[in-house]
């Protein structure tokens, strides 16, 4: 649906203060009978929403002027990650919900890689999707060792558990992971949009992973969430170095309110679940109208039209759907490629003094969690006690 | 309403979609692992880290002079009175969330209503009762030895966190009440076998008092246990043989 911008005005931000405890606290998706993407589609709004609100503090903390705007909208996003944060049951173990996490990794940015037209942002994007993809097999390993549990109930078949770029070398020195940034004055909207997305959904990953670690009794588990948790970071550390530093900060939020209208959109169009899908609707509502709050606040303060930074129209969206070919065709293609710099070489042009093959070796010195959690480890239906002899 | 045991729309098989998953078992089958080994490898790491770990935690010291001084009265008796201390404890924090538990019962009893052989809301509310006095016997007999029966102890601790998942289900607005009560059941059967020991300890110690305290407690339990035993059983058997009916 091609949404146009200087039309749509949604729900003013005075009607949004509609919010009450219960009507934030609503009954949860069911695990067992829900689609995995509409669990997906509810970890990535969350991941979008928490970005929002981290970066109108950030925002907030150095334009003194901008407070009071940010405060109420940042108050409304605080309501909407509520919302939709709360439809995760409680029988979503966060081991499984760890699963589903890395699901949307894969699944969301195999959908973004395809959408994205700068060649170079595409291949970060498959970078990271090559990564992740490998964590789903080390956290599917573990589900099954420690647990005794198939991380399938969660996939649903969807999404392969294969080894990726091996999580034991994906540890590289800081400046390795930065990447270069678009240029805001000649970028497609749609990268900018793509961009800011797949950050947010890795800084939730970062911040989840960070949070949970600790709540594992097994040392099995917090080393593998310590280890993977890293990863996440290089990541942001990744996505957020392909967004153009130069944007303004009004330029910034622009972008956000547009990205979380065109993500909201993209899960209304294609939500199987009734009641959720309702929800989907009322948040593409409530994003409109605080994209045309911000839109006015852009022509007071830039003095400038706001549709030189957004599209008029909304450009194609995610599509929620399994990518098992596209990310069979990359894993076979690109799993031998490693950053040096901004830039990525194959494994054998690395040179040997680069500062991540040190680092590396260090931080795997006393052996690595990922590794040893997933030895010899192939998926199994049922897990992989079904082919073990009693 | 709908039954958990109805048939409906549940995804997580891998029969669900016999394409998808065909793709995903021959690539699977496929898999070359980046590393060699198998499951013994989680082991050796919890080796590793046991043999380098401490313990959850202590026992606090007595908190009163009293206390101090019974402890080494107690001392003649046994030689280490900490452990009967920590079992109490363990017992007394046990019957604090086995009372919330009844009341999580109760709240799903009032919502949806009760079966055929299910509990009454007067059975609940007596074995919530009972869980509260038993509490309080506990307090009064760590207050009687000089003992702080709000510290949480070792075993109160490892205890509450066996209970956590049991919880879970009890307060998951989702869960029926026949499944609230499989909860109170694993509740049910460790409480009794920690009575049970209790009260060998305070034999064996030579409190004979407390132990006969314990035994009236034991007998409630032990109620507790056949009466939500046969709740759970009565609900799975009228299930399977299609006779169940809602009855608020």
């Amino acid at each position: 649906m091609a949404l146009d911008l200087t039309k749509e005005t949604g729900v003013a931000l005075d009607a949004q203060e509609d919010f009450t405890w219960r009507d934030m606290v609503r009954e949860p998706i069911s695990k067992l009978n829900d689609d995995a993407f509409t669990r997906l589609r509810i970890i990535l709004m969350n991941g979008v929403e928490m970005e929002a609100n981290r970066f109108q503090h950030a925002f907030a903390r150095m334009n003194a002027p901008m407070r009071a705007d940010l405060a109420r909208v940042r108050r409304i996003e605080t309501h909407q990650q509520v919302l939709v944060n709360w439809l995760l049951p409680a029988d979503q173990s966060p081991l499984e919900t760890t699963i589903a996490y890395e699901q949307v990794a894969i699944e969301v940015t195999a959908s973004l890689a395809l959408l994205e037209p700068d060649p170079y942002i595409a291949q970060v994007l498959r970078f990271g999707l090559l990564e992740d993809f490998d964590h789903l097999y080390r956290y599917s390993a573990l589900m099954d060792r420690m647990e005794g549990k198939d991380a399938n109930a969660i996939l649903q078949s969807y999404t392969d558990v294969l080894p990726g770029r091996p999580t034991v070398v994906e540890h590289r020195y800081p400046t390795d992971d930065l990447r270069e940034p678009y240029d805001r004055t000649t970028a497609s909207p749609i990268t900018k949009l793509v961009s800011l997305t797949i950050m947010a959904g890795e800084q939730q990953t970062q911040n989840y992973y960070q949070n949970i670690g600790p709540l594992f009794a097994d040392p099995a588990a917090r080393l593998l969430y310590a280890e993977i948790a890293h990863i996440e970071e290089q990541h942001v550390t990744q996505y957020e170095s392909m967004i153009d530093p130069h944007e303004t900060w009004m330029e910034k939020w622009l972008l956000h309110e547009c990205t979380e209208v065109w993500n909201y959109l993209a899960c209304m169009e294609q939500e199987s679940n009734a009641r959720i899908k309702a929800i989907w609707e009322r948040m593409v509502a409530y994003e409109l109208g605080h994209l045309n709050h911000v839109m006015d606040l852009f022509r007071r303060v830039e003095n400038r039209d706001p549709f030189e930074i957004i599209p008029t129209s909304l450009p194609e969206g995610i599509k929620y759907m399994s990518h098992r070919d596209y990310v069979r065709q990359v894993l076979k293609n690109e799993v031998h490629l490693r950053s040096v710099g901004t830039q990525f070489v194959p494994v054998g042009e690395v040179p040997p003094d680069s500062p991540s093959i040190a680092y590396n070796r260090q931080i795997n010195s006393a052996g690595s969690p990922s590794q040893t959690v997933a030895a010899g480890y192939v998926y199994t239906p049922g897990t992989e006690l079904a082919k073990k002899a009693a | 309403m709908k039954e958990p045991t109805d048939i409906g729309l549940n995804r997580t098989g891998i029969g669900t979609s016999p394409l998808d998953s065909k793709e995903l078992i021959e690539a699977a089958e496929a898999t070359v692992p980046s590393s060699e080994g198998d499951a013994s490898g989680i082991a050796s790491l919890r080796i590793s880290y046991a043999e380098e770990s401490g313990i959850v935690g202590t026992m606090p010291p007595p908190s009163t002079v009293k206390g101090a001084v019974k402890s080494v009265l107690e001392g003649l008796g046994a030689k280490n009175p900490a452990v009967f201390l920590d079992k109490l404890a363990e017992r007394l924090q046990f019957e604090r969330t086995g009372t919330r538990m009844y009341e999580s019962v109760l709240a799903k009893f009032d919502a949806l209503g009760s079966f055929d052989g299910g509990p009454s809301r007067e059975a609940l509310l007596e074995f919530h009762g009972e869980e509260l006095r038993h509490f309080h016997v506990l307090r009064s007999a760590l207050e009687s030895m000089g003992a702080d029966p709000t510290a949480l102890t070792p075993s109160a601790d490892i205890a509450a966190v066996e209970a956590s998942g049991l919880l879970q289900v009890q307060n998951d607005p989702r869960t029926t009440l026949p499944q609230a009560l499989h909860a109170l059941l694993v509740a049910e059967l460790a409480d009794s076998e920690g009575w049970d020991m209790l009260i060998e300890l305070a034999t064996n110690l030579g409190h004979e008092a407390m132990a006969d305290d314990f035994r009236d407690a034991m007998r409630a339990e032990e109620k507790h246990l056949a009466h939500v035993r046969q709740w759970v059983a009565n609900h799975a058997m009228q299930d399977a043989e299609g006779k169940l009916e809602q009855a608020a």
